[in-house]
């Protein structure tokens, strides 16, 4: 099923500047695996050496944490929002 | 001249300029600046610092901004007090309380503001921004009005009353977001992408706003006549305060301004109902699991904090302790504190005291530690949590016999 991606500024330089990418996807790992084929590098961006999200990337599937959820299991549905952002923000 | 060689990821050690950078474009871990001490050192001593500026200025050479008067509300050097009657009640003979609720807007967050603002300036935004609990959006909004900059303040819409008027006072837009902290600071970052040229003093500009805390490590040491304390509690949201102050004293040692800022212990304080660094620490976990949080002390109320890990890696590595408060504690150790030193802090410090309280109980903090405790923000932002625990102790008409029936109705209690 189709789904949309938000880019952060960050991966924007392998996504010739795309801020949003539509693809298909059933779990947000297929997600990583689709953005990937598209835009080789952005895989080892997210995931560490053992293939687990990196500690400071945070996914949100319809605005929730996926560490909440089932982590890179965790399920889609028909044009669901997925955002990936950087964990490492505000507070104090 | 400040001596700032760059930015550079914590995690991967990738160089960066300073700019308006936050994030590693590889790694995703923070970014750290990076000075040259050697070039510090020469620079500074005991004497060139008080004879600087009342207020976190007279440090400017290990921070990562100029001084700019325009933006400046005199930020920092609040008291450091010697609590005599709280230590006593807590067993603690050597106890200090760092008072930064006489900050210009009631918290610390003057002392990250005001840098943060003073580097958004030099890099030539207009425009300020910021997440908030609310104790930075009060410090945002103010500074940015006295700057001429227009700004754009995001925070959870359940707030503190106080902390509303506070921020909206100063004339700007606030957006006060359905959802929690952490919902508000995931839109900032989503906002920040789309908004480059806006200064969002914790993201963006969130390596040298973080900075900003160092100067509660630097005032403490000189207060104490340049040494450093045995242990001090700081109050844990993001976690970003307390790996800031344990940064601040490791850096006045590698300058010579101090002999022992390498063995300070760091503890941390976090209330029960959103302790996801206090549960690591109990845990033995390399992890930190987000949580919902539902306390009374907003202001500490971060799901998922973005310095949790490195807060975590301080406490264990300085032999420190974490503690986690209930919210009828919170309002104890509000009063406490009140009562003994009259000091008003908000919900925060009252985690922090509370958790200084257990931590000497458990003899985690030694009864003659030279110990100090962070009360990190004005207890006025957050009357609403102390509900009906305080109000008048009588209400008489204006006659003398009605005073005089309180007062034997007093005598009688007493006796």
């Amino acid at each position: 099923m189709s789904v949309t991606v938000r880019i952060p500024t960050q991966l924007r330089p392998l996504t010739a500047g795309e801020g949003e990418i539509v693809l298909e996807a059933t779990t947000v790992r297929e997600v990583i695996e689709g953005l990937e084929g598209r835009h080789p590098g952005i895989g080892e961006r997210l995931l560490d050496e053992s293939g687990e999200l990196r500690r400071f990337v945070n996914i949100f599937v319809a605005d929730e944490d996926v560490r909440f959820l089932e982590g890179l299991n965790t399920p889609l549905t028909q044009g669901q929002s997925i955002s990936i952002v950087p964990a490492v923000a505000g507070g104090c | 001249m400040t001596s700032v060689n760059g930015l550079a990821c914590r995690e991967c050690g990738r160089a960066y300029p300073a700019e308006a950078l936050h994030v590693c474009d590889f790694c995703f871990g923070p970014l750290e600046v990076v000075y040259d001490y050697e070039a510090i050192a020469k620079k500074v001593s005991r004497a060139s610092i008080e004879a600087g500026p009342l207020s976190i200025w007279r440090y400017h050479e290990l921070l990562p901004a100029h001084e700019t008067s325009t933006i400046d509300l005199r930020a920092g050097f609040t008291p450091l007090i010697r609590a005599e009657r709280l230590g006593e009640e807590l067993g603690l003979t050597n106890l200090w309380l760092k008072d930064d609720t006489r900050n210009p807007t009631g918290s610390f967050k003057d002392r990250v503001v005001a840098v943060a603002l003073a580097k958004a300036r030099e890099l030539g935004f207009k425009v300020a921004s910021c997440a908030s609990t609310g104790n930075l959006a009060n410090s945002v909004a103010a500074h940015a009005a006295r700057a001429g900059m227009s700004a754009y303040v995001f925070i959870p819409s359940n707030l503190e009353h106080v902390k509303i008027a506070m921020t909206a006072i100063f004339d700007l837009k606030l957006i006060a977001v359905e959802g929690n902290y952490d919902d508000v600071n995931r839109l900032c970052s989503e906002i920040a992408s789309e908004h480059t040229d806006w200064a969002f003093v914790n993201v963006n500009v969130r390596p040298y706003y973080s900075e900003g805390s160092k100067t509660l490590a630097f005032e403490v040491a000189e207060q104490l006549g340049w040494r450093a304390p045995d242990h001090v509690v700081v109050p844990v949201g993001s976690g970003s305060q307390l790996t800031k102050i344990h940064k601040g004293f490791l850096e006045l040692e590698k300058v010579g301004l101090i002999e022992d800022g390498g063995h300070v212990r760091i503890s941390g304080a976090q209330a029960e109902g959103c302790s996801p660094v206090t549960t690591a620490f109990r845990d033995g976990a390399d992890q930190i699991r987000p949580v919902r949080p539902n306390t009374i002390a907003k202001s500490l109320a971060i799901g998922n904090p973005a310095d949790g890990w490195y807060a975590l890696q301080v406490v264990r590595e300085t032999n420190g302790g974490m503690g986690s408060i209930t919210d009828p504690e919170i309002v104890e150790a509000i009063q406490l504190l009140a009562r003994t030193e009259g000091i008003f802090a908000e919900t925060a410090g009252g985690v922090t005291v509370a958790t200084l309280a257990k931590l000497a109980a458990e003899g985690v903090i030694g009864r003659d530690e030279c110990v100090v405790a962070y009360i990190t923000g004005n207890g006025l932002k957050t009357v609403e949590a102390l509900g009906d625990t305080v109000g008048p102790s009588v209400v008489i008409p204006p006659t003398l016999a009605a005073f005089s029936e309180f007062e034997r109705d007093q005598e009688g209690a007493i006796s």
